[in-house]
């Protein structure tokens, strides 16, 4: 699957986006931020604070128990500040 | 029911916009138009300029699902949101929001919702630039409580 930064989370990942095969374990939008955040330091800094962090599954807002099984975009950004 | 949804660079010209709106429909007796503008300052930091990023497909996939719930509360023939992304200095305007109805309650109203939607909904993010460097703009608890009352008074079911 494809995931995708935006803002300070772009910034401190170091990438707008990659290709992704998580292990089956990796169920939930929560899952997934755990398991990117393992990864590296800079992906540890980018999710350090997940409760503040949004996530949206094929461009449609969702909570961090949102299973991610059929997605083919998650993106990951801070809260909104368009408008 | 006109419905335009637009993201570009360039800048707005909302008297156009709405001239082009009433000319389209003449059942339409009320024209909202909300302008949004870049401010020359930021929490009292005075700034030389705004970055927007966006998120293409899903701004215009969230803002449409916003046109649309408003479309079921209240009685409207025409929305127009066209939202700037890039670069931004002071005095420039960042987003028109503009909705026409037969009377003014319905405009009113849906321009309001339409915008508090955008400001917690719409996957777009500020950065100021000033004389201290970039800074990302935090999202505001005002905005979300703005927000947060349309959803104490769900739709009423409208009759089409």
């Amino acid at each position: 699957m494809r995931v995708l930064y935006f803002a300070w989370v772009r910034e401190r990942v170091g990438k707008a986006e990659e290709s992704i095969e998580p292990p089956a374990g990796v169920v939930t939008v929560g899952d997934l931020m755990s398991w990117l955040a393992a990864r590296d330091e800079q992906s540890a800094y980018a999710f350090e604070n997940a409760n503040v962090i949004r996530a949206a599954i094929d461009h449609r807002h969702v909570r961090p128990d949102a299973p991610i099984k059929g997605a083919s975009e998650i993106a990951f950004f801070p809260p909104m500040t368009g408008g | 029911m006109t419905v335009t949804i637009r993201l570009q660079r360039e800048t707005i010209d909302a008297a156009s916009v709405a001239a082009t709106m009433i000319r389209g429909d003449d059942g339409i007796g009320a024209v909202v138009t909300f302008t949004g503008i870049c401010r020359s300052d930021e929490n009292g930091q005075p700034i030389a300029a705004l970055t927007l990023e966006h998120y293409p497909g899903m701004v215009e996939a969230e803002i449409a699902r916003h046109v649309e719930e408003a479309c079921q509360r209240w009685p409207i023939l025409n929305v127009t949101i066209i939202h700037r992304y890039g670069r931004i200095m002071p005095g420039e305007v960042i987003v028109l929001v503009a909705t026409a109805s037969s009377h003014r309650e319905a405009a009113f109203a849906a321009a309001s919702f339409l915008m508090d939607y955008l400001k917690t909904r719409a996957p777009f993010w500020k950065q100021v630039e000033s004389a201290e460097g970039t800074a990302w703009v935090d999202a505001k608890a005002t905005d979300d409580a703005a927000a947060e009352r349309w959803s104490a008074s769900r739709p009423r079911q409208r009759a089409k």
